[in-house]
């Protein structure tokens, strides 16, 4: 809720009624959220309940199955004597309380799994997400200066040619290249094996190192970071960079823009204090859209580096079909595009007055 | 949630120039003026888009007669298990052996078999679905809209690949169900864009006078709107091709597509994991996937360049969706 407090410290808003548009703006995109992430939980109810084949004979064994008793008792005792509605309230209760379930290939409660998991995961995808954007941010801007210029259309083929390259066969022929041929890059994994985990503060190795003190221990999670990062950033940058230079042309084409080229500001003021500033918003936007293509690239990136993150989780869970293990995964990444959606909606208010007043 | 998201620009209206703005290439040089150099880009563009369009066309074509030549031009049995295992390429077998001794080369070229028409398939399924859909949507308002409507935020509130990922699994792994469950996560896309224009034209003059002479609204969708969002839809379903490739093949890779015998890119991928001193046989599948989607990639891009007016007058700034 910094976000808020934020607008109404903000010149414009001194007084209350001018803070109350941005908070009802807030108001509402927490609300439908909200209704939304209510929505993802019904899309898992229902694809749970959708499997094929019984459940009950799938946890109970062939024998239990063919005695009713045995049936109606583990049906009464699960709920699944109950309506579909009734149900999915317990569903929602469990969920809220993190019962998300037991794996069946690990055998741990679901949420503990991606408890665990979830540190290397952020940690991969904050590097990846940071460097994605500077350099699409850089790139789109290029090729937005230099439209219709040879390094336009080199830059537009090679960001098509990285929308085009499937993720996991990148990453495969990286990690074949820099670590089995060329030796440069670490095996796989978060930490060599002469390494020990640093002490758990964040869970994140780099920052974990780092702050208590261990500078080797960070060097060795830093370089196990740069396979993974460097694909996951690969795939996310053609997106950036083709949309950066639309958000940047139609800057370029404002009066203001204009105005102030045409008064003679330095080439670099007019593009960090004039055209990025105005093209935040669209630039924004597409940061929360290449997070969600950021997360799905992880379950089809991590498996390939022993990444224990929830990508890896995802593929195991997938190839042994192990249904709470892969509703577990769409769940939390479902509910974190949502979040990082609903943060740039916020910031949407925050940067640009008109979405706040437009309501 | 909802309101911004379909007042967002879609990323996928990136890249391609127009006549539009001599003017913003003008203004890094600051003695030009913008009216000489008004046509240049769209001269250049002409130059460089059309030829890629071209070569992604012939490649395309190229991967289509594979696909059905692929029982002539294979050297082997894609399925059988008679050659030397974890051979190189080059040893007696164009690009090498996997680990239970069959021919990469001949199950790269029957993969094509597998990804290409299912991929054609569920794109075509998704444009008739999202089109119908998002007509109905547009066209009539009220009820079916806000239905129709909520429906594709909730599709669209998780990542596409995690989506499918997710109802794939529910099905059960197998080809069809994955193509199902690429189905339910692709055509909310359509219906989006196809309710955006009907919107825009239905209160358009032609449209609304048509009514006022008691053409009814199968007429007035199906003769007077329909031909006016072919463009867009075509365009946006050329680029999707290539999507749904790398959709599909994911979804293989992650075991949820192709079952283990089927010789499909994605989980071909998916074996080098186990072999990883064996680089054909992740290398060329992969390739395959790469080369192909390269290809429909840039035809689209081309054709968006040739059929949508709005990326080149108005492009940006959300118009498509």
């Amino acid at each position: 809720m910094s976000t808020s407090t934020k607008a109404v410290r903000s010149p414009r808003s001194r007084g209350g009624r001018a803070a109350h548009p941005f908070l009802r703006y807030a108001l509402r995109r927490v609300l439908t959220s909200l209704l939304l992430v209510v929505g993802v939980t019904l899309v898992t109810f229902v694809l749970t309940n959708l499997v094929p084949g019984d459940p009950v004979a799938a946890a109970l064994g062939q024998r239990a199955a063919e005695d009713p008793a045995i049936v109606a008792q583990f049906r009464a005792t699960y709920g699944l004597d109950q309506p579909l509605v009734v149900q999915y309230f317990t569903y929602l209760g469990n969920l809220l309380h993190g019962d998300l379930g037991v794996s069946t290939t690990t055998h741990n409660p679901v949420v503990d799994d991606l408890a665990k998991a979830l540190p290397a995961t952020l940690e991969i995808a904050f590097g990846a997400i940071v460097l994605s954007v500077i350099i699409g941010v850089v790139l789109g801007t290029i090729a937005a200066y230099r439209r219709g210029k040879a390094s336009d259309h080199v830059l537009r083929v090679v960001s098509l040619a990285g929308l085009s390259v499937p993720t996991f066969w990148l990453a495969l022929v990286l990690y074949y290249v820099f670590y089995f041929q060329l030796h440069i890059a670490p095996g796989s994994g978060r930490l060599s094996s002469d390494f020990t985990t640093p002490p758990t503060v964040t869970g994140l190795y780099t920052v974990d190192a780092l702050l208590a003190g261990q500078l080797d221990t960070f060097l060795d999670a830093a370089s196990h970071l740069f396979l993974p990062v460097l694909v996951l950033t690969l795939y996310t940058v053609g997106l950036l960079t083709r949309f950066v230079r639309t958000a940047v042309l139609e800057i370029l084409d404002q009066d203001y823009v204009r105005a102030a080229r045409a008064k003679g500001l330095p080439t670099r003021t007019v593009i960090f204090s004039y055209v990025l500033r105005g093209a935040s918003i669209p630039i924004l936007t597409v940061v929360g859209l290449a997070f969600g293509s950021l997360l799905s690239g992880t379950v089809l990136v991590e498996a390939i580096f022993a990444w224990p993150g929830i990508g890896s989780y995802a593929y195991q869970a997938a190839s042994h079909l192990d249904l709470p293990g892969i509703m577990g995964v769409g769940l939390l990444i479902g509910v974190m595009y949502l979040l990082v959606n609903l943060i740039v909606d916020l910031l949407y208010g925050v940067l640009d007055p008109r979405v706040r007043l437009a309501s | 949630m909802t309101d911004a998201r379909t007042t967002r620009p879609d990323p996928r209206d990136g890249a391609p120039a127009g006549p539009r703005d001599g003017v913003g290439a003008g203004m890094l040089d600051p003695v030009s003026t913008a009216g000489p150099r008004w046509r240049r880009p769209r001269l250049r563009l002409g130059r460089w888009s059309a030829p890629l369009g071209l070569f992604g066309a012939a490649v395309g074509v190229l991967w289509i007669l594979v696909a059905v030549l692929a029982p002539v031009i294979a050297p082997h049995d894609p399925l059988a298990q008679d050659l030397p295992i974890l051979q190189a390429p080059g040893e007696g077998t164009l690009m090498g052996t996997d680990a239970l001794g069959r021919d990469v080369f001949s199950r790269v070229i029957w993969g094509a078999r597998v990804t290409i028409p299912l991929a054609l398939l569920l794109v075509v399924m998704s444009v008739l679905i999202g089109a119908v859909v998002g007509a109905i949507a547009g066209f009539f308002g009220r009820a079916v809209d806000e239905v129709a409507m909520r429906v594709t935020d909730l599709v669209m509130a998780f990542p596409t690949v995690i989506l499918a990922m997710v109802i794939a699994a529910a099905l059960g792994a197998s080809l069809l169900n994955a193509v199902l469950a690429a189905l339910i996560v692709s055509w909310p896309a359509y219906a989006r864009l196809t309710r955006g224009l009907v919107l825009g034209l239905r209160s358009s003059n032609y449209v609304v006078s048509g009514q006022l002479l008691g053409f009814s609204p199968l007429r007035s969708l199906g003769r007077d709107i329909a031909p006016n969002i072919v463009g867009p839809v075509l365009v946006l379903a050329s680029l999707d091709i290539g999507t749904a490739i790398l959709l599909l093949s994911g979804l293989s890779f992650l075991g949820l597509g192709a079952k283990p015998p089927t010789a499909e890119w994605g989980s071909m991928v998916s074996d080098a994991i186990q072999n990883f001193d064996a680089w054909w046989i992740g290398v060329f599948p992969g390739l395959a996937i790469l080369t192909v989607v390269i290809a429909f990639n840039f035809v689209g891009d081309a054709l968006r360049d040739a059929l949508d007016p709005k990326s080149q007058t108005i492009r940006g700034g959300g118009t498509t969706l």
